[in-house]
């Protein structure tokens, strides 16, 4: 059960390798979280996060296969993994992919597969996430989206539209779930230091997997809906977002 | 997007929290009409199983079960013989304490135990054991009570006494509502002359002043409480200490003797709906309890209503909601005579971390009865009220309960929202004979609640490694 102060017992991962979600999860861990599902396209590659959290003080802790874009699985695999491993105080959708902006302007698969891998995979996994949440009265889903999806850039269009789409979505949802007992956390992390940018040029504000779960965690204390990371992002992005598209294409951004 | 959690029964789904108003979850709430209806809807209790809820004043998760079904009690309710000579009633568990008290205090009784509020029902009051300004002399609520029916998740109607039935009696006592449906009792009642408490109040400079009074004097007093302010460093656990009994007939006025059992009393204020996150924080704080020390009178004794005396926060309706959507948690901890250091270290921990709260109460208990779970060991307690919000709040409560557990206490879970479930056991050693009654009384775990899935009350989590 979530506690009072935001406190879970157990976490499900979808996208276990995300370095941020293994972040956020070892600081649960040193709250009041025993019970993890780790699932991820690559169960071997998980084995070791498990270890990991295991030694940092979990009991409970499980491999699951999972993929994103398999949606035909999405049902089942929401179904087993409830029915394997109980309840889930906390949902956390960590799968993306960054893709490759240049190769998705010219080659049209490029660009579907960032789309699906970050918005119709996600959405298709949502839907029954919520609804076994939904039976058990309770839980939060914490998705990862992005300020890219803020704004659209000329340099990170097709993520940044994918992420423009998760997010949405995960707003209009968490508005019609009120009421339900279970609660959608969208954050909103800028530039972070992951496997995933690596050999980027990092963007002003650039932050860690560390700091990114440590705005999670304290977010789910405070019941925040949306969280920044690093929190000014918020007011950076509000600026950005008003500035008029002639202005806008010109940034360096 | 939410399907209806049990459309084929009766009733509704909401969405359910404490008192202290977080972690709130959904359940099918359906009001019993009867001891049978409670006992059909047991029958058909769905796979997340069932828990009794009263008026809602636990503070955290005691009486709420999500995704399954939450049994209103408050259909449940009225007096169904009364001994007015020998001051013994029969109530269904669903009656309040205020009903029983605008009932029988014009008669000239009174209930033999009231928390802080009189909007708690009895079978509440006897699922958390409840304790009241009079424990250091008269102990809980349980203690008055001869009998009560019990409906279990096994599917049995008991009459359970303390004599007859023991195990079953103190299991459930305390036991919070896990052991099956109280549907009705019969307790002790106590004789009064007037609807007025006669009150010695004294000011006290700090914690060590405050305490040694209570020591020194507390055995005079039938009822005896301390309002402390830990957030001036300098003089941490002033206070006003509050004791008294029910004043006799003689000691009224003249004028006022002709009806001296009056009782009707009416929350002064209500709270908006619609509250700010924030307004309790360490300036209003420090700001009011500088203004309630300040108006208190060095000493005074006088006629006091039996509502500000026992009572004041249900002046104010809904004072729960001025914390805003975040709500707050409420702290209890109990630590036994010769731990006072560790109430200290708790003030100075709160005050270091600034972490406000308004009207901390201070109190001692008296011995402790055979409840398996009951809250109350003789010691001290220490209730505070702290706003959700400052990110420390989860380490700050964590390093109380490692102090509390170092120094032989415990915390009450009639107000938990937060403890470890790994310090469950340690904190209430007579937990396996409790879980032992309990599985005998519901095998197949048809009742159950948020408080014990969260904690693993009815079969412990993993342990941690």
């Amino acid at each position: 059960m979530n506690d009072a102060l935001g406190g879970a017992n157990s976490v499900l991962v979808l996208g276990g390798g995300s370095e941020i979600a293994l972040a956020t999860v070892r600081r649960l861990i040193n709250g009041r979280c025993r019970k993890v599902v780790l699932a991820g396209r690559d169960p071997e590659a998980l084995a070791r996060p498990a270890k990991e959290l295991e030694a940092a003080g979990a009991t409970d802790v499980n491999v699951v296969a999972f993929d994103g874009l398999d949606y035909a699985s999405h049902d089942g695999f929401v179904k087993q993994v409830f029915d394997d491993h109980g309840d889930f105080d906390i949902v956390l959708l960590a799968f993306g992919v960054l893709g490759d902006q240049e190769l998705a302007e010219e080659n049209g698969a490029e660009a579907r597969r960032i789309i699906e891998s970050n918005f119709t995979g996600a959405v298709s996994v949502l839907v029954p996430v919520v609804a076994a949440l939904s039976g058990q009265g309770y839980g939060t889903v914490v998705v990862l989206s992005s300020v890219a999806g803020e704004r659209a850039r000329k340099s990170n269009f097709v993520y940044g539209s994918s992420k423009a789409g998760l997010d949405a979505f995960c707003q209009g949802l968490g508005d019609s779930l009120v009421g339900s007992g279970v609660r959608i956390v969208i954050v909103r992390p800028g530039f972070v230091h992951t496997k995933m940018t690596e050999g980027l040029e990092p963007a002003p504000l650039a932050t860690d997997p560390d700091s990114v779960a440590e705005a999670i965690v304290d977010g789910l204390g405070k019941g925040s809906e949306t969280i920044w990371a690093p929190a000014p992002l918020r007011y950076v992005m509000s600026v950005l977002r008003h500035i008029p598209r002639p202005v806008f294409r010109r940034l360096p951004l | 997007m939410s399907p209806e959690l049990a459309p084929d029964l009766p009733g509704d789904d909401q969405l359910l929290s404490g008192w202290g108003g977080t972690a709130s979850t959904r359940a099918r709430v359906i009001t019993p009409l009867d001891e049978n209806d409670v006992g059909r809807l047991l029958d058909v209790a769905p796979p997340r199983g069932v828990i009794a809820r009263g008026l809602g004043r636990a503070y955290g998760d005691a009486a709420q079960n999500a995704g399954g079904m939450v049994l209103d009690a408050t259909a449940l309710t009225g007096i169904k013989t009364i001994d007015l000579e020998r001051g013994v009633v029969t109530v269904g568990a669903g009656t309040s304490i205020d009903s029983l008290m605008r009932w029988l205090i014009p008669r000239g009784w009174f209930v033999p135990v009231t928390p802080g509020t009189r909007y708690v029902t009895v079978g509440g009051a006897i699922a958390s054991d409840i304790h009241g300004k009079n424990h250091h002399a008269e102990g809980t609520f349980g203690s008055h009570v001869h009998s009560f029916t019990l409906r279990t998740g096994g599917g049995d109607t008991l009459t359970v006494t303390p004599n007859d039935t023991p195990d079953i009696f103190w299991a459930t006592a305390g036991g919070m509502g896990l052991t099956g449906v109280i549907i009705d009792a019969t307790f002790d009642l106590i004789p009064i002359e007037t609807s007025l408490i006669l009150v010695d109040e004294e000011r006290c400079r700090d914690l060590d002043d405050m305490m040694s009074r209570m020591s020194e004097g507390d055995d005079r007093y039938r009822y005896s409480v301390a309002w402390i302010d830990y957030s001036v460093r300098s003089s941490l656990g002033r206070g006003v200490l509050g004791r008294g009994d029910h004043a006799p007939l003689d000691a009224l006025p003249k004028a006022a003797r002709a009806n001296p059992r009056r009782f009707a009393p009416k929350p002064h204020a209500v709270t908006p709906d619609l509250m700010p996150s924030g307004l309790v924080n360490d300036t209003t704080v420090r700001a009011f309890n500088e203004l309630w020390f300040r108006k208190t009178r060095k000493h005074h004794h006088g006629l006091q209503s039996l509502g500000l005396f026992f009572h004041p926060l249900d002046l104010i309706d809904g004072w729960n909601r001025a914390y805003g959507p975040r709500g707050f948690v409420q702290y209890q901890l109990v630590v036994p005579f010769g731990a006072e250091d560790t109430v200290r270290f708790a003030l100075e921990l709160l005050n270091t971390e600034r972490m406000p709260s308004f009207l901390n109460v201070l109190k001692r208990f008296g011995a402790q009865n055979a409840g398996m779970l009951s809250f109350p060991t003789p010691g001290w307690t220490l209730t505070v009220d702290i706003p959700v919000g400052n990110p420390e709040l989860p380490r700050v409560l964590d390093r109380l309960d490692d102090a509390v557990l170092e120094a032989g206490g415990r915390v009450y879970l009639a107000k938990d929202a937060r403890t470890r479930p790994e310090h469950l056991p340690l904190m209430y050693p007579r937990l396996p004979q409790w879980r032992e009654i309990r599985a005998k009384l519901d095998p197949d775990h048809v009742i159950t609640s948020d408080l014990s899935r969260r904690l693993g009350l009815d079969e412990p989590l993993p342990e941690a490694s």
